[in-house]
C-alpha cells in the first residue's frame, strides 16, 4: 500500500458551539479520486476550507506528502501543491480569459515580482496559457473578459486557473453546480481525463449522483459533520446507512 | 490595432507639443505646465496604489512631502548635485513607505483608509512640530540650485531649464511606472484588487505584494516631492498635510482611475482649474470637494477614462 | 501623587470625549458599513454652531447643546439622502471617496464662514471655576465632561440592548436583507442611523468647546484621534471603543506630563504596537485582508 498524499485526522470545527465538521478523518492516496458527498449543511465546504487553509481547524491535523499543514495560510498551501475551485465561481470577472489563467502561471513560475518586463513578451507563460485553455476548450475565447462568459465556461476557467499552479492534489468543490445536462457531461469526462493522466489526485465534492459515481474510485458520506461512511461507490451504493440519510433528508424536503 | 497607432501617435503629438511649449506660451504657463508634470507623477504613483491595487490611500502626500524635506535638506546643507537629492529622495520615500505600509496593510481596504491617513498626518506632526530639523509650519527655504549632476552644465535657476529637467525625469519616470503596471507584477496587482482571495489561493502572499505596491508608488511619490521642492523654493509640512493627499485623489478621480494616463490628464485639468478659480475665492478646497464628490457620485470613470471608453468600446 | 491624580482626571476627561466621537463612528460603520472621514468635521460643525447659537443669538449654552446637534443631525440627513445614499451599491471605496470629499467641503466651509482665527466658548456660569479632587484643584467644567461621557455610554447601552429600536438597529447591521424581509423600514433606519451618529459627534463638539479653543483644524485632530481609537479597541466593538478611547487618553494625559518630547508620536506608536501584536484590535473581531 501506497504512502497517502494527504491524510487528515480527526478534523473537527466548531461556530460558536456548533461542530460543522466533527473528528473526521480520511486519507487520499497518490492519483486516487475521492468524492466526498453529503446532503447540504453536511460540513463539506469546511472541509475544503480547512485543508486548502481558509479556515483554521479547531482541532485535528492535516498532513500532505508527510509534511503538516494544519493552519498553514492558503498561499502556502497552495505552493505545496494543492489547489482548489470554489462552490461559487471564483475567477477574475475584470481580466481576460487568458490573464486569468497568466495569473496562476505567473504565481507558479515564481514571475510574480517581475516589475521591468512586459507581461505580454513573455512567451512561456503565454504559450503555456494557451496550451491550458486548449486543453479545457477554451482557447477561442481568451481574448475576451472572463466576466461575460456564460456560466458553465466561468466553471471551466476556474478549473484552468486550479490546474495552471500544476498542483499534485486538486480540490474541487461542486465543479457541475448550476450547469446544464450537456456542461456536466463535458466536466465529467474532462475530470476522468485528467484523471486517467496519473498526474493528480482529485477530491471531489458533488451532489449530481451519476457525476459521482462516474469518477471516483472511493467516496467518503458525510452527514451533520460527521464521517457516515465510506468506501467504494459500489459500497456506498448498497449502505443502508446512506440510504437512510440521503431518504431521510429527501422526506424532509418532501413535508417542506 | 488602429485604436493602438492612434492612441501611440496622439501620445507623440503630446509629447512633442510638451517639447515645443516654451516656445508657444508665457513663463506663466511655464510654471503650470512644470507643476502639472510634478503633480501628474504624483497622482500616477497613488494611481499604481489606488487604480491597480485597489487601495485607496489617504496620506499618499507623506511620501511626496518626504521626498521634498529630502531634496531641500539636502540641497541646503550639503549643496548635493540634483540628480543625486532626487535618488535620495526617492531612497527615503520608499523606506517611509515600507514603514508606513507594513502597518497599513496587515487589514483590510476600510482600515487602509484609516490607517493611510492617520500615519501620513504623524508625518506631517512631525514636519510640523520638530523645528531643529524642519524648521516647523516655514519649512526649508532658502537652499541654493546649484549644478544638475552627470556633468551636465544646466542652469536650474531658469524656470525654462528647470521645466525641461522636470519634463525629462518626468517622461522617463512615468515610462518606468507604465511599465510596472504592464509587467508580470502589475498583472498581479490588477488581480488582487479584483480577488485578492484567488490570488491567494494561486500561491501568493496578496499582503506581500500590496506592501511592495505601496513601496513602489511611495518611491515615485518622493521623485515628484523632490522634483516640487526646488521648483516651489521650498519644503513645508502643506505638501504632507492630507488636504495634499486629496489632491492626488481628485487630479486620479478627475482623469480615470482605470487608464494610467488619467492622473496626468487629471492633474492637468486641476492644475488649470485651480490657477482659475484661486483668482476668483481663496476657498479653492470648497470647490476641489464639491468636484470630488460630484465626480464620484455621476462621473466615475472620469474625464479622459469616458472618452478612452468610448475610443476603445470597454 | 496629586500630579498623579490630576493626570488621570485629564486624561479620563480626553479619553470619555474620544469615545463619545469613536463610538458614533463606529454605530455608523456597524450599520452603514462606511468609515465617516467627516465625522470629526460633523463634531465641529457642533462646536461652530453652538459657538455662533451663543454668540450671535445669545442662546444659553444648555440651549445651545439641544439646538446646534439637533442641526449637525439635520444636515447629516441631508448627507446620507443627497449624497451617500447614491452609491451604497458600488464598491465600499467610492463611499469612503464620498465621505472624504465631504470632510473638504465642511473643514473648507468652515473656514470660509468663521474664519482661520480660534474662537473662545466661556463655560456656563454653573460649571465654571475649580473643584478640588482628593486634593488637586480640577475644572469643574472638566468633571462635566467626563459625566456627559459616562452617560453617554449608559444611555447607548440601554439603547442598544433594552429597547425595541436598539434591536432594530442591530438587526439592521447584522443582516440589511434580512431585516428587510422583516419589515424594518432599512433605507429610514440607515438615514436615522447616520444622522444618530451625527448627533452624537455634535454633543461631543458642543461639550468640547469650553474644554478646548474651536478652530478649522478641531475635526482633522478629533478624527484622526477616533481612528487610533478604533484601530487600538477594534472596529466594531462598544467595549473596544470604551478601552482605546481609555488608552489614548492615557497616553495623553499622562505622555503629556511625563514624556512630553515624544508625546506627539507615542499615540502612532501605541497604535502600531497593537496592529504589529493583536491586527484586529483589542476587541475586534476580524476584518483581516
Amino acid at each position: 500500500m501506497t504512502e497517502p498524499l494527504l491524510s487528515i485526522r480527526d478534523l473537527t470545527k466548531t461556530f460558536g458551539g456548533v461542530h460543522a465538521v466533527d473528528g473526521v478523518s480520511l486519507d487520499v492516496r497518490p492519483r486516487e479520486t475521492v468524492a466526498l458527498i453529503g446532503p447540504n449543511g453536511a460540513g463539506k465546504t469546511t472541509f475544503y476550507n480547512m485543508i486548502s487553509g481558509r479556515m483554521t481547524p479547531t482541532s485535528g491535523s492535516i498532513h500532505y506528502d508527510g509534511e503538516e499543514i494544519t493552519g498553514l495560510p492558503p498561499h502556502r498551501i497552495s505552493r505545496l501543491g494543492i489547489s482548489r475551485s470554489f462552490q461559487i465561481t471564483n475567477i477574475f470577472q475584470e481580466l481576460t480569459v487568458r490573464q486569468n489563467v497568466e495569473v496562476a502561471l505567473t504565481a507558479f513560475h515564481g514571475k510574480a515580482l517581475a516589475m521591468l518586463r512586459l507581461a505580454s513578451r513573455d512567451r512561456e507563460i503565454i504559450d503555456e496559457a494557451y496550451a491550458l485553455l486548449e486543453r479545457l476548450g477554451l482557447e477561442a475565447l481568451a481574448d475576451q473578459r472572463a466576466g461575460v462568459l456564460s456560466y458553465g465556461d466561468k466553471r471551466l476557467l476556474e478549473i484552468a486557473i486550479v490546474l495552471a499552479t500544476r498542483p499534485r492534489l486538486v480540490l474541487l468543490d461542486e465543479p457541475t453546480a448550476g450547469m446544464t445536462p450537456e456542461e456536466t457531461r463535458h466536466v465529467t469526462q474532462l475530470i476522468r481525463r485528467l484523471a486517467d493522466s496519473g498526474d493528480y489526485t482529485f477530491l471531489v465534492t458533488e451532489h449530481d449522483m451519476s457525476v459521482v459515481f462516474g469518477i471516483a474510485d472511493r467516496i467518503l458520506v458525510m452527514h451533520r459533520g460527521q464521517r457516515l461512511a465510506e468506501g467504494t461507490p459500489e459500497e456506498i451504493r448498497n449502505d443502508p446507512e446512506v440510504k437512510r440519510a440521503y431518504l431521510g433528508e429527501e422526506e424532509e424536503e418532501a413535508a417542506s | 490595432m488602429t485604436t493602438r497607432l492612434l492612441i501611440a501617435g496622439l501620445l507623440a503629438l503630446v509629447l512633442a507639443a510638451l517639447f515645443l511649449l516654451p516656445y508657444g506660451v508665457s513663463y506663466f504657463y511655464i510654471f503650470v505646465a512644470t507643476e502639472i508634470l510634478i503633480m501628474g507623477l504624483f497622482a500616477a504613483s497613488f494611481n499604481l496604489v489606488f487604480g491597480y491595487t485597489g487601495m485607496l490611500s489617504f496620506g499618499h502626500a507623506a511620501f511626496f512631502g518626504m521626498g521634498s524635506y529630502t531634496t531641500a535638506m539636502l540641497l541646503l546643507h550639503l549643496q548635493v548635485p540634483l540628480v543625486w537629492t532626487l535618488l535620495a529622495a526617492m531612497l527615503t520615500s520608499m523606506l517611509l513607505a515600507a514603514v508606513i505600509g507594513f502597518f497599513c496593510v496587515r487589514l483590510n481596504e476600510v482600515y487602509f483608509a484609516m490607517l493611510t491617513l492617520a500615519f501620513g498626518m504623524m508625518v506631517f506632526s512631525v514636519a510640523h512640530q520638530w523645528r531643529s530639523v524642519t524648521n516647523g509650519s516655514d519649512g526649508i527655504t532658502g537652499f541654493p540650485l546649484t549644478e544638475f549632476g552627470l556633468g551636465l552644465d544646466l542652469q536650474l535657476a531658469n524656470p525654462l531649464v528647470y521645466y525641461y529637467v522636470v519634463l525629462v525625469v518626468v517622461v522617463l519616470a512615468a515610462a518606468l511606472l507604465y511599465l510596472v503596471t504592464r509587467s508580470p507584477f502589475g498583472l498581479i496587482l490588477k488581480a488582487i484588487s479584483e480577488n485578492p482571495e484567488r490570488v491567494a489561493f494561486c500561491g501568493l502572499n496578496e499582503r506581500r505584494f500590496r506592501l511592495i505596491a505601496f513601496i513602489v508608488a511611495g518611491l515615485f511619490a518622493g521623485l515628484a516631492g523632490g522634483l516640487f521642492a526646488p521648483f516651489n523654493r521650498v519644503a513645508s509640512p502643506d505638501m504632507i498635510h492630507w488636504s495634499h493627499s486629496a489632491e492626488a485623489v481628485l487630479m486620479t478621480i478627475l482623469g480615470g482611475s482605470a487608464y494610467f494616463l488619467g492622473p496626468f490628464f487629471g492633474a492637468m485639468v486641476f492644475v488649470l482649474l485651480e490657477t482659475w478659480i484661486t483668482s476668483y475665492t481663496d476657498h479653492w478646497m470648497l470647490v476641489l470637494g464639491i468636484i470630488l464628490a460630484l465626480m464620484v457620485m455621476f462621473f466615475r470613470r472620469g474625464i479622459l477614462g469616458t472618452v478612452l471608453d468610448r475610443v476603445l468600446r470597454r | 501623587m496629586q500630579s498623579f491624580i490630576a493626570a488621570l482626571l485629564n486624561s479620563l476627561d480626553i479619553a470619555l470625549l474620544l469615545f463619545v466621537i469613536a463610538v458614533g463612528l463606529n454605530i455608523i460603520f456597524g450599520v452603514l458599513n462606511v468609515i465617516n472621514f467627516a465625522h470629526g468635521a460633523l463634531y465641529m460643525l457642533g462646536a461652530y454652531f453652538a459657538y455662533t447659537a451663543m454668540g450671535l443669538l445669545g442662546l444659553s449654552f444648555w440651549l445651545a447643546l439641544v439646538v446646534a446637534p439637533l442641526l449637525v443631525a439635520v444636515v447629516a440627513v441631508a448627507i446620507e439622502r443627497l449624497m451617500l445614499r447614491t452609491v451604497y451599491d458600488r464598491h465600499i471605496t467610492d463611499s469612503l471617496l464620498l465621505t472624504f470629499a465631504l470632510l473638504l467641503i465642511i473643514d473648507e466651509s468652515v473656514r470660509m464662514i468663521w474664519g482661520p482665527s480660534i474662537q473662545v466658548v466661556n463655560p456656563p456660569a454653573l460649571l465654571a471655576g475649580t473643584v478640588s479632587v482628593f486634593g488637586v484643584n480640577y475644572p469643574l467644567y472638566g468633571l462635566f465632561v467626563i459625566a456627559v461621557g459616562l452617560a453617554m455610554m449608559l444611555g447607548l447601552w440601554l439603547l442598544f440592548t433594552r429597547t425595541r429600536l436598539g434591536r432594530i438597529v442591530r438587526a439592521a447591521a447584522l443582516d440589511r436583507e434580512m431585516a428587510q424581509t422583516l419589515g424594518i423600514n432599512v433605507p429610514l433606519v440607515i438615514t436615522g442611523v447616520f444622522a444618530f451618529g451625527a448627533w452624537i459627534a455634535a454633543v461631543g463638539g458642543v461639550v468640547a468647546a469650553p474644554m478646548r479653543a474651536i478652530g478649522p483644524a478641531m475635526g482633522e485632530k478629533i478624527i484622526i484621534e477616533s481612528f487610533i481609537v478604533v484601530v487600538i479597541g477594534g472596529l466594531g466593538s462598544f467595549p473596544g471603543t470604551l478601552l482605546g478611547a481609555l488608552v489614548l487618553g492615557g497616553i495623553h494625559g499622562f505622555g503629556g506630563r511625563f514624556l512630553p518630547e515624544i508625546n506627539l508620536v507615542l499615540p502612532y506608536i501605541g497604535m502600531a504596537l497593537v496592529l504589529l501584536l493583536k491586527p484586529q484590535g483589542l476587541m475586534g473581531k476580524g476584518a483581516s485582508a
